[in-house]
């Protein structure tokens, strides 16, 4: 018994943070969670992405011991969270979508309440609030009721209230959830800027993409249940961009066959498709370009020579938006 | 040979174990066992108190401030002081004098005599009308609405077991029952201290204690009951009207349908005392499941010393029998399986409770 205790607690320095192995989940004949293999280093910053309904919650609630996987195991900081619940819950802060707080209690009521059932004494638990209080930015609002306070106010009070135990790990389920973009921004870069100075691992769920973008080390794509896709955004974006090719976007005042079959033969040039979609302006046309190597001086010469009216021109990046489309695009033409 | 199986044993049975032996030892205060190995984290516990009495202090903290206790006790009192009245009254107009006993036990009439020109029933039925309802606002919504609010999800990825959480519940909820009867049942006693200035015998005294105790148990049973339904149902309004129908179903209408169950399989007043007697313990069985019943039963036999049984008595059981109060301890034994019934109702309410929070999946406000 006392050899296992002291391997675990070597394994637990170089182990990372988290590790999940073949993690599944199942109710019934639905698989909520399918064999998800998944590690996270220590202060890192990972964000889970995926749709509703892909599983990331329920994943979360495996890593906390809230849910039993079905088969498989989780690893938190070198705990079973299924055998060590408690060992796990006290490195781990949780901020779950929709973060609830008691009401009629003031901020710092709340924040104690957190610290004490952590088993911090009072005194400790108060000055510890306020300091995260004033980290977090709702200092002058700590002895208001909660009751009173915004949406924003309530996500850096949950980020205040996570913090409070001193965690090895956050995991924040969708912590960007109706706030404002500014709100938004603001909450990112101090989760950010949290992480770094304290060297936390944080995981991130989300289904915004753009904004999980700004502050992830690695991200991985979560959909019905199994990890598609995990890495840094530029390797997933060349991951799912096997071809190599670049995207170049125009917009013409008109758009004519003419244009269309003469930057055909500009050499290089793969694929040339209109976006119907995006019919949103109407005060031009848009179209993609697939080339093989950056062609965007010779499109729009070619386009400027044919007399088309050149409005808009851009060489198109993969973004998560477009890695997610791309990923559900694929899907839907097999 | 053996040792290596005791080994592998060992191993495979310990992580299970472990946990429960950290609790035990954590809820009596024992200093951590073999912390050395875990880290930081493990030796800032202990500091302050332990989780579990944070929640009860909390949970007692909410009840206290909130409005619906308020309301609660403030119609109670009001019961409370109408009750007392008209005990008094009662006294003073000379209705209390049973000549029939000896002993008339005066202080513990003050519990049970009501006026007859004041339709105010006694303390002890206000308690049995009355109880179900503290029991059952002090819990129809301690886990839906945490569940509703979003805490419940916070609330569990902390470091405390989930058991705890219902059994923090439960305690605070019975501990403000208990000071609410409590202080109820001191104060009427004092009252009637003060106003028929006839203090009690040391027996009286024990038996109004026993009451109040009983009394506990009984609203226990109704909290615990709609912690259940708490637990059972998302919506607090479901809970609460669930709680509310068991309460009047065993109020009002389980005595009509033991009655008319009566009336059903009524034998013939010349039958042979056997059949008549297997009947009337049939019923009194019937009657019996419900916790009022039960709950009413107890408190008469404490309360009226006079009470000799419970059950149909024959007359030959009463020849030579002497016209005389029982004894505490006789009145006690005489209720003794009600109150173990009543105990183990609310210990089966708990246990299904248990299982079904253990079971539950937590989600916040699915």
């Amino acid at each position: 018994m006392g050899t296992s205790v002291v391997t675990s607690i070597h394994a637990a320095q170089d182990q990372p943070a988290v590790q999940l192995v073949d993690l599944t989940k199942s109710y019934g004949d639905y698989t909520a969670v399918h064999q998800l293999n998944l590690n996270i280093h220590r202060g890192e910053i990972f964000g889970l992405l995926g749709p509703n309904g892909a599983g990331k919650t329920t994943t979360i609630l495996m890593m906390l011991g809230l849910t039993e996987p079905s088969s498989g195991q989780a690893r938190i900081c070198g705990f079973d969270p299924a055998r060590n619940a408690l060992k796990v819950k006290r490195r781990v802060g949780y901020l779950p979508d929709d973060i609830g707080f008691y009401e009629d209690r003031t901020a710092l009521d709340n924040l104690i309440y957190t610290a004490r059932l952590n088993g911090i004494s009072i005194d400790e638990a108060k000055s510890r609030a306020e300091i995260l209080l004033e980290k977090t930015g709702i200092v002058e609002h700590m002895h208001k009721k909660v009751g009173a306070f915004s949406r924003g106010m309530r996500q850096r009070l949950g980020l205040a209230d996570v913090l409070i135990k001193n965690p090895e790990v956050i995991i924040l389920d969708e912590p960007t959830l109706g706030i404002d973009p500014e709100g938004v921004r603001e909450l990112l870069q101090l989760i950010s800027s949290l992480s770094r100075d304290q060297g936390l691992t944080v995981l991130l769920s989300s289904h915004h993409l753009h904004q999980v973008q700004q502050i992830c080390d690695r991200v991985g794509l979560f959909v019905q249940g199994k990890l598609i896709a995990c890495g840094d955004i530029q390797s997933l974006s060349n991951q799912l961009n096997d071809e190599g090719s670049i995207n170049i976007e125009v917009g013409t005042a008109v758009w004519t066959e003419a244009l269309q079959a003469s930057i055909a033969q500009i050499e290089g040039v793969l694929d040339i498709y209109r976006n119907p979609d995006d019919k949103g302006n109407e005060e031009y046309d848009l179209a993609t370009i697939v080339c093989d190597r950056d062609l965007t001086s010779q499109i729009a010469e070619t386009i400027i020579r044919s007399h088309a009216n050149l409005v808009y021109l851009r060489r198109k990046d993969y973004g998560l938006d477009d890695i997610y489309h791309r990923y559900f695009e694929r899907k839907g033409a097999r | 040979m053996t040792d290596t199986t005791a080994k592998s044993g060992d191993r495979s049975i310990w992580p299970r174990i472990r946990p429960f032996i950290d609790r035990v030892e954590a809820k009596l205060g024992l200093p951590p066992r073999q912390r050395s190995y875990s880290d930081q984290a493990e030796d800032e516990r202990g500091q302050g108190a332990s989780p579990f009495w944070v929640m009860v202090h909390k949970e007692i903290g909410d009840h206290i401030r909130s409005w619906r206790f308020g309301i609660l006790i403030g119609i109670i009192v009001l019961a409370c002081i109408g009750s007392i009245f008209s005990a008094v009254t009662a006294i003073r107009s000379g209705s209390a004098s049973s000549p029939s006993s000896g002993d008339t036990f005066l202080f513990l009439q003050m519990f049970t005599l009501t006026s007859p020109s004041l339709a105010i029933p006694p303390f002890s039925s206000f308690l049995a009308w009355l109880g179900p309802l503290i029991g059952i606002a002090l819990g129809f919504d301690a886990v839906n609405s945490e569940r509703n609010k979003g805490t419940l999800g916070r609330l569990l990825s902390q470091p405390i077991y989930r058991d705890d959480f219902i059994i923090a519940k439960f305690i605070s909820s019975l501990f403000l029952i208990a000071v609410v009867v409590f202080s109820l049942g001191f104060l009427i006693m004092g009252l009637g201290l003060f106003v028929i200035g006839y203090p009690p015998t040391p027996e009286e005294f024990l038996r109004v204690l026993l009451f109040l105790v009983i009394a506990v148990v009984y609203i226990g049973f109704w909290l615990n009951l709609s912690i259940l339904f708490s637990i059972r149902f998302r919506q607090a309004a479901t809970s609460a009207l669930s709680s509310m129908a068991v309460w009047l179903f065993f109020a009002i209408f389980y005595s009509m349908i033991t009655g008319l169950i009566d009336s059903v399989t009524a034998v013939s007043q010349t039958a042979d005392v056997s059949a008549q007697i297997s009947q009337m313990n049939l019923i009194l069985t019937l009657n019996r499941l419900s916790p009022t019943y039960l709950f009413t039963e107890t408190i008469t036999t404490m309360l009226s010393p006079g009470v000799r049984s419970l059950g149909p008595l024959t007359m030959d059981q009463l020849v030579g029998a002497i016209s005389s109060p029982l004894s505490l301890g006789q009145s006690l034994i005489l209720v003794w399986p009600q109150l173990t019934g009543m105990i183990a109702e609310t210990m089966v309410c708990f246990g299904i409770s248990y299982y079904l929070f253990m079971r539950q999946e937590i989600r916040s406000r699915v």
